[in-house]
């Protein structure tokens, strides 16, 4: 089964994408040529200036998310072509200006898809007559299996059950696939008619822009094109006010140098702000959010998750995350970092550094003795220590910059990958001497998604 | 016997040709009178400083006990010029790689003789590796030094007395760096040591500096994993790979992600958004070289966002960036300074330094050095010591990388008085003494170097002439041709090897070069009309340019300890002159008040045609011997002149007279004494105090200090107004601190600058072509100040739109 980041020539082989729909290149040729003798810039997947996208983000976001559904309707007119509109459901919907079913959220980053459902459960008999084929097919599609084609996967842990949205009561499904499989998703939009059930994607992440034209062209689907800083941002806010079953979604750890006094214990986020939002997907975008529609993109990193995965792909071979972590966990990076011990015999105390403290990321693979006593495990944890260290380091120089002590890292790279949570909560609190405050979310990787599929239901 | 140093290396080389030949007159000089040991131990080079005495001949200017007959007579000199031996301080560094460590420790060993010391400071990692190889070898006591407190020291060091240590990249421009004039504050600073970590140390005084954050994302991430990634096991072989690589093909780019759309949304594509993120989801291979580019664009970029952030945070926008990472390798300039202008939005400047490399080795040197106080003295770069950078382009010049790679040397002179600006400088940040960058102008650079080149062999053959008693003269000549020759060569081709090139900078190379191979002087025992002879007649006309450089007081064999059998043109010049002094004022003194001033200013720039140095005043010179003072007003262009604020300066004369003046004086002779003295005359009868600066040390014809004593004194027993204005001390006269034709009004003796602050000096005078064209045409200054000099090159008065013999008559007056 596919994880995290599937690797395409693992794919390939299955020949399995998907649905099973037939896997379709896509993208590639585009990206490889795009490069340029220009010079490259350093910078998150949306390192630009905050102002001219966002006003550009919400015009094109009008359509869907500014107006009524008639609104929607109105500025697609060619594709309403007309089926049961006598359907009770519609007619309800239109009343209570409320969005056609299905509802996603849909967040395509440079590799991983998010695809948040909401699976209504307060579906009347009548309603159930009613409902189109497609539509139901979806339904049983998406509820009743937990992993699609060769890399889908639905994460049922996080599920959020009995959720009210819109007046309507249900469960919200959290699923992924690696963004290389987008071209069988539309292919897959297209064999279920989904155009036929008038419903608005709203997507969002860097792909809503790059896969647009597929959406329309191969799918007949229009695509409501959002800002991810926004998504982000409402997702995180929204998915924090309504728990996580009854649990807290926010957490932090205690003692987290210490395997066994170590503890993950729930953090009430009731003062959310000011927040240091760091998010680490393929590379990373650091938010400061000093309200709910206050907040600036201070910097971003490109080592990021998709980093950690590219070098622990070329070092050790390994083809997907959950293998890489795998070797992580049991590898040393001690052997593959120059500690400042192995220079300074101990304590540097001139500058009052430990002695544990890396003092240089791969600094022993200079040696050609050290290169060949090392294992691939060890430089699997030695790329998570390196770019986790990374991560953390940028994001408390950005917190002291802005004056902020509380940062929420949120992102893909944080599934299952409790070494780098735990290096993060206590690199920060080490080198702020405890004035800075690592926070998690259990949906970590989701909230562009689920900001997507807000901005659809036009929840503020 | 000053050439110890290369003689002893060259009869030793052999022991070492296990390993290594050591190029004898270019490694370890001075070796033998070594008092002072720092070595720093890098993870692939060492850098040794060693700080040794050097021997070398000057002249000293005595005046003869006259009686005020005696200066009627005929031929006769007004001051005797004794030779003695003196003794200066050197601070030598050799870098090598360590795999030569033992041989080099060896050759230490083998020539260490006259040291007393017991000790030697070790620095940088290797210093705990090679602790008992030293203390085995050399039988030393190794003293461990903290590897930051030696590079911080090092550092300011050298941004205090090296002019144009550091440089920012320029992406795009020819050539490629950009050198910095030094502030004369250079705290606070932040500066970036990128070595197998990373170090960021915030540094606000001499003594106090503050680790302030670091990464252990540094030199040592890019060599391990990069050698993992690539098989490649060395660091410059990594850099080559890289320097060929494509990153593109690794990173994932924002366009990767948003499709073409990044274009309509403004957003830039080629920004990295996941470095080594195709990497993971692609099957199929990448190349060495774009892995290599892709991993240097991750590190340098990453460095380069945590310095930001840190120059943030503590408001500085001033970042060094140094360690084996920086190096000299102009590939990674390129992306740090990329990305810290990325980061930075511009706000923070990226700076490097030439000496980056040898800051830990002169931080120890100091450290050990302490009790001798080397911070009350002012340091000099010795041109002809010093390596140049390594050419951005290694296909260029291979030869000079591999050698640089292989040793490396700067030599740096300890200058007995120390250097400060001249209090008058309007801003002395942004104070540039040179007109001409010749790194920038292509053109001029081209006309200069062919210049200097061809008058190399008139150099040569001056210097054995003036040591005919000497054996090894020729041989040492041909050294000397050599080393400049080579040095001109590396300058065609990396115009920036020494810093900023400037026609001063190139005369003071040769200068450097000369001494070294021990002709303090090649022009003393030779007439200025000897020196044209050999030069073909096209060769264009400079005021420095070498051919013939009029004798200064130095007489440079060890047999000759007076100059007197020789007639010494400054000396025969300034004896000429004086003997006209006394009518040439009295012929001033007969004109009315207007006609004057102008005959004044008139005076000052015919006495600068005096200038042996230049071709085409030798001509007239030698084609009229009585060539006079009023023949070379005659030869002066007619007013308006080619700049000409005379006007002005005559009006401002009309008014109260000026408090202070501090003139500079040009040549010997002529100059000063029929051309300068009385324009001093004049100022002092109008009730302005008069500071006379002069050259310290010798250099083309130009009047030095202990000269200019004799011949005030001259003057004052001729003289009433001069007489009385030396005893009241109305009339100083102070030295420079410099040898240079030129004027670096930044690097002045204190002295100077302590007299003209007392004195509240309001009015700066320079004259000639050395000190008001080439340098400080353009200097801003917080009073009154005239520059003026006859353009005697004419190339340079065509530049100018003039004619030879064209005037610069500028006077200035600062805003408000």
């Amino acid at each position: 089964m596919g994880g995290w980041l599937g690797r395409q020539r693992w794919l390939l082989r299955m020949g399995a994408g998907w649905l099973a729909a037939p896997m379709e290149r896509h993208g590639r040729a585009a990206a490889t040529s795009a490069s340029s003798a220009r010079e490259p810039v350093p910078g998150g997947p949306d390192g630009r200036r905050r102002e001219p996208l966002r006003r550009r983000a919400n015009s094109a976001s009008a359509p869907a998310v500014g107006a009524s559904a008639e609104g929607v309707r109105r500025d697609r007119p060619g594709s309403y072509s007309g089926a049961t509109s006598a359907s009770r459901q519609r007619v309800e919907s239109l009343r209570k200006k409320r969005p056609l079913f299905p509802w996603f959220g849909l967040d395509i980053g440079g590799t991983l898809v998010k695809l948040v459902y909401f699976e209504p459960k307060d579906i009347t008999a009548e309603e159930e007559e009613e409902e189109v084929e497609s539509l139901k097919s979806i339904r049983k599609y998406l509820t009743s299996n937990v992993a699609y084609g060769s890399t889908g996967i639905r994460d049922v842990h996080l599920e959020l059950k009995d959720l009210t949205l819109c007046g309507r009561k249900g469960n919200l499904h959290f699923i992924r696939f690696p963004t290389h499989d987008m071209p069988a998703f539309i292919q897959m939009g297209r064999d279920k008619n989904f155009s036929s059930l008038h419903t608005v994607f709203c997507a969002t992440g860097g792909g809503a822009y790059k896969f647009e034209q597929d959406f329309l062209t191969i799918g007949d689907l229009q695509l409501c094109k959002l800002d991810e800083l926004d998504c982000l941002i409402k997702g995180i806010l929204y998915i924090d006010s309504v728990g996580f079953n009854g649990r807290s979604q926010c957490y932090y750890f205690e003692n987290p140098a210490d395997s066994e006094k170590c503890q993950k214990l729930p953090f009430d986020l009731k003062n959310p702000y000011p927040l240091l939002l760091v998010n680490i997907g393929s590379g990373v975008s650091i938010l400061a959010v000093y309200s709910k529609d206050n907040y600036k993109r201070v910097t971003g990193t490109s080592l990021g998750g998709g980093t950690f995965f590219g070098l622990c792909c070329l070092l050790t071979g390994c083809t997907t995350f959950e293998e890489a972590l795998e070797m992580a966990s049991r590898g040393d990076s001690t052997k593959v970092d120059k500690l400042v011990r192995d220079i300074y015999g101990g304590d540097y105390e001139r500058f009052g550094l430990p002695g544990w403290a890396v003092a240089s990321s791969f600094g022993n693979m200079m040696s050609k003795e050290k290169r060949e006593a090392v294992s691939k495990e060890d430089l699997a944890r030695a790329t998570l220590i390196t770019i986790t260290n990374n991560i953390g380091s940028i994001a408390r120089m950005c917190a002291l910059n802005e004056n902020i002590n509380q940062v929420v890292f949120v992102g893909n790279f944080l599934r299952i990958n409790t070494i780098a949570m735990r290096l993060l909560a206590y690199a920060l609190d080490y080198w702020s001497k405890g004035q800075l405050k690592a926070l998690f979310s259990e949906h970590e990787g989701y909230f562009g998604a689920v900001g997507a599929l807000l901005e659809l239901l036009k929840i503020p | 016997m000053a050439e110890c140093g290369a003689s002893g290396s060259g009869s030793s080389g052999d022991s070492l040709d296990k390993s290594i030949t050591l190029p004898p007159d270019e490694i370890f000089r001075n070796l033998e009178n070594a008092k002072r040991f720092a070595i720093d131990i890098g993870g692939s080079l060492t850098k040794l400083a060693y700080y040794s005495t050097v021997q070398h001949k000057v002249a000293k200017v005595r005046s003869f006990d006259y009686s005020g007959k005696d200066t009627e007579q005929d031929h006769e000199p007004p001051y005797e010029i004794s030779v003695q031996e003196e003794v200066t301080a050197r601070l030598h560094f050799v870098k090598f790689e360590n795999t030569y460590i033992e041989a080099c420790l060896d050759f230490i060993k083998d020539h260490l003789v006259n040291t007393e010391t017991k000790v030697i400071q070790a620095t940088g990692g290797g210093a705990y590796k090679f602790k008992d190889l030293i203390e085995e070898k050399l039988q030393l006591k190794v003293d461990k030094e903290d590897v930051m407190t030696c590079l911080i020291k090092g550092c300011n060091f050298v941004l205090k007395n090296i002019p144009h240590e550091a440089f920012v990249y320029q992406k795009d421009s020819d050539p490629e760096f950009r050198f910095q004039t030094n502030h004369p504050n250079i705290f606070p600073y932040l500066l970036v040591n990128i070595g197998s970590g990373v170090s960021i140390v915030k540094v606000e005084t001499e003594d106090r500096f503050e680790w302030i954050g670091g990464s252990s994302i540094g030199g040592g991430t890019f060599w391990g994993l990069g050698a993992l990634l690539t098989k490649t096991k060395k660091f410059d072989e990594l850099l080559q790979l890289a320097s060929r690589g494509q990153h593109t093909n690794v990173d994932m780019l924002v366009q990767d992600i948003y499709g073409g759309a990044h274009e309509t949304l403004g957003l830039s594509g080629n920004l990295i958004a996941s470095s080594f993120g195709k990497s993971a989801t692609a099957d199929q291979e990448f190349s060495k070289e774009d892995m290599a580019k892709s991993l240097l664009h991750m590190i340098s970029n990453d460095i380069g966002q945590l310095a930001c952030l840190y120059a943030r945070l503590h408001c500085l926008d001033r970042v060094y960036f140094g360690g084996f990472f920086i190096r000299g390798h102009p590939v990674t300039m390129r992306t740090i300074t990329y990305s810290i202008n990325f980061f930075s939005k511009g706000e923070v400047q990226a700076l490097f330094l030439r000496h980056e490399g040898y800051l830990g080795a002169i931080g120890a040197f100091l450290k050990g050095a302490e009790q001798d106080n080397p911070n009350q003295y002012s340091w000099g770069e010795n041109y002809a010591g010093s390596s140049g950078l390594m050419s951005s382009s290694p296909e260029l010049c291979p030869t000079q990388r591999a050698r640089s790679g292989t040793f490396d040397l700067l030599e740096m002179d300890r200058l007995e008085r120390p250097l400060v600006n001249l209090p008058l400088l309007l801003d002395p940040s942004s104070y540039v003494p040179d007109t001409v960058d010749l790194t920038d102008d292509a053109l001029a650079r081209k006309y200069w170097l062919t210049c200097f080149e061809e008058a190399l062999d008139g150099v040569v053959k001056r210097a054995v002439a003036s040591q005919p008693g000497s054996v090894d003269a020729a041989e040492r000549a041909e050294k000397f041709r050599q080393k400049y020759w080579n040095k001109l060569q590396t300058l065609r081709h990396q115009p920036f090897a020494y810093g900023t090139l400037t026609v001063r900078s190139l005369l003071d190379t040769r200068e450097h070069c000369l001494n070294e191979f021990n002709f303090p002087d090649p022009y003393s025992k030779s007439r200025p009309g000897e020196a044209s002879s050999p030069r073909s007649p096209g060769q264009p006309v400079s005021s420095i340019n070498c051919g013939s450089i009029a004798g200064s007081m130095v007489t440079t064999s060890a047999e000759q300890s007076r100059g007197s059998d020789e007639q010494l043109v400054k000396q025969k010049d300034n004896g000429v002159a004086l003997k006209c002094f006394q009518r040439v004022v009295s012929a001033l003194d007969a004109l009315d008040w207007e006609e004057r001033q102008l005959a004044l200013v008139k005076g000052l720039l015919a006495g600068n045609v005096f200038d042996w140095g230049a071709k085409a005043v030798s001509d007239v010179l030698e084609s009229d011997p009585q060539f006079g003072f009023e023949e070379a007003k005659k030869k002066l262009q007619e007013r308006p002149w080619l700049v000409d604020s005379y006007s002005k300066w005559l009006q401002r004369l009309k008014g109260p007279p000026h408090k202070c003046a501090l003139i500079f004086a040009d040549n010997s002779g002529v100059d000063v004494i029929l051309g300068v003295f009385p324009f001093v005359r004049e100022l002092l009868s109008r009730g302005t105090e008069v500071i006379l600066a002069c050259n310290s040390g010798p250099a083309l014809n130009d009047v030095t200090y202990s000269e200019s004593l004799i011949v005030a004194e001259r003057i004052a027993a001729m003289d009433p107004v001069i007489h009385s204005a030396l005893r009241e001390e109305r009339l100083l006269l102070v030295q420079t601190g410099s040898s240079s034709p030129c004027l670096d009004l930044s690097r002045l003796d204190k002295g100077l600058a302590v007299l003209v602050r007392e004195r509240g000096a309001d009015l700066v005078v320079i004259e000639g072509m050395g000190r008001a064209v080439h340098t400080n045409y353009h200097a801003a200054l917080c009073c009154e100040s005239l520059k003026l000099a006859v353009i005697k090159n004419s190339w340079l008065a065509e530049r100018l739109g003039g004619q030879l013999f064209s005037v610069i008559f500028k006077y200035e007056v600062p805003a408000e």
